[in-house]
């Protein structure tokens, strides 16, 4: 199993500075947007860019957390059903701007999925995507993120790991891997 | 990742504690979203589940019917009492006459004990078994474990006293099995001639007087007197059985301790639980009925999903 270095914890850094100054931008104070971490990775990315725009907008921001599992297309269609986390979202979305968050766009599949499980919680006025990592070339369906960390080119067979101080790991970092 | 080890409900006794833990969990999910503004998710939108009852029940074929479609799964219901069973059908080809219509999951209750067990050797959808004759009704006991989880925070080192007649109760033989796995302490208490012979080799307690049962639990589980399966007398009169094994508010108040009241219904009301009791603080019985439908979604989708 090969590993390559895609971004370092100082890079990493840099990168969330730059979405965290991309999303005021356009949302400004945030006083009518909401963040929402998708489960189970995303929410990790979500609670650091939260923190950051907080200190940079001096002011709270909803933040929930929404999980697709009971949403996905792939039910019954793969070898073991994929494990549901918590959805946490203490607000209505109805009418408000949405910034959904993951740590890597790869199929588009969860996205999709994501999209139809907030529903349940309101329509909102517009949805905007921020991934860490988009992988290039290996989206299934015609979705795309609106705020990109990296992109980085990728076959299918890799995989993108995302280690995070947040899920316990020692240092941000992101690796490419291959599989052997 | 997750998976159950087994491909049909049919029984807790064959069952892992993981099993179990992994439906709680997936349940706590669930429950979530029965309780959202919008309560359905897509999930089993291209299953077909028929429920299949041989026997009468309200609560169970609702709550399951519930789940299903909050599952978005399609649902077709079938009992006895309007069927071809009564022309002397037999259950084999019933079902299968069923399955034909392709089905891909069978909620069946019926009154002798292990036909879904017989339905599973001889089917290919996936079983779940809603209550056996005098065996096992899965479900209820996974409602009733989840209930207690929910309450109390674990079950771990608790002690739970199953109060009434042990002996037609499959939700007693299903809770005694589900309890034990999760690790608590387990009481039957009743009349003598209402406990089974050999129930203390379930490694259970076993206690006649129910004040003494009360004093030493920390969840009393009661059940009904199940008249409608009793060919012989058991006991002089309801009268006298309510007298001696009917719990009172009165009773709890006196405790001097929390207590958790737990029914699986239908009540009789004035015989095992005065409405005192049954509608007191100390119950938790509509939120057994609100987590069944939680629990029952949590078991069919981890089946439904298992199957490919």
């Amino acid at each position: 199993m090969q590993k390559k270095l895609v971004l370092d914890s100082h890079l990493l850094d840099i990168t969330l500075n730059r979405l965290c100054q991309q999303l005021i931008e356009n949302h400004g104070d945030f006083t009518s947007t909401v963040i929402l971490g998708m489960q189970p990775r995303g929410i990790f990315l979500a609670e650091l860019i939260h923190q950051k725009l907080k200190a940079l907008v001096k002011k709270s921001i909803p933040l929930g957390y929404l999980d697709t599992t009971f949403h996905r297309d792939d039910f019954r269609r793969r070898e073991i059903p994929a494990k549901a986390s918590e959805t946490k979202i203490p607000f209505a979305i109805e009418g408000l701007k949405v910034i959904l968050i993951d740590d890597v766009l790869f199929t588009g599949r969860t996205v999709r999925a994501a999209l139809d499980a907030m529903i349940a919680f309101g329509r909102p006025s517009k949805v905007e995507l921020l991934v860490l990592v988009d992988r290039k070339a290996t989206r299934d369906l015609p979705i795309s993120a609106d705020y990109v960390g990296k992109y980085v080119d990728t076959l299918d067979s890799q995989r993108v790991l995302v280690e995070l101080e947040a899920q316990g790991h020692k240092q941000n970092k992101i690796w490419l891997i291959n599989k052997d | 990742m997750s998976k159950l080890s087994q491909r049909h409900l049919l029984g807790i006794k064959n069952l892992t504690r993981q099993d179990l833990e992994l439906i709680f969990e997936t349940a706590d999910n669930f429950k979530d979203v029965i309780n959202r503004p919008i309560k359905k998710v897509p999930s089993l939108r291209d299953v077909t589940i028929a429920n299949i009852f041989f026997e009468n029940s309200t609560r169970t074929r609702l709550s399951f019917e519930l789940a299903e479609k909050r599952l978005s799964a399609d649902v077709i219901n079938f009992s006895t009492s309007n069927s071809s069973v009564k022309k002397g059908e037999t259950l084999l080809d019933t079902v299968n006459n069923i399955l034909a219509m392709k089905v891909d999951m069978v909620v069946m209750r019926h009154a002798s004990v292990g036909a879904p067990h017989f339905l599973a050797k001889h089917i290919k959808a996936n079983i779940v078994n809603a209550g056996d004759g005098t065996h096992e009704h899965p479900t209820q006991a996974l409602l009733d474990a989840f209930s207690i989880r929910e309450k109390l925070g674990s079950i771990e080192g608790k002690k739970i006293a199953i109060i009434g007649d042990i002996l037609h109760s499959r939700v007693a033989l299903s809770n005694i099995f589900a309890l034990k796995k999760l690790g608590a302490e387990v009481m039957v208490c009743g009349p003598p001639t209402l406990l089974p012979k050999y129930i203390s080799s379930l490694d259970v307690l076993v206690e006649w007087d129910v004040k003494k049962a009360l004093e030493w639990c920390d969840v009393a589980n009661v059940l009904r007197i199940q008249l409608e399966r009793q060919q012989i007398k058991y006991f002089p009169s309801l009268r006298e059985y309510s007298l001696y094994y009917g719990i009172t508010k009165r009773i709890l108040d006196d405790l001097k301790k929390e207590i958790v009241l737990m029914h699986p219904g239908p009540i009789n009301r004035g015989v095992e639980l005065t409405s005192d009791a049954a509608d007191s603080h100390h119950s938790i019985i509509l939120d057994q009925v609100e987590n069944g439908v939680a629990v029952r979604m949590a078991v069919l989708y981890l089946l439904a999903g298992a199957t490919a």
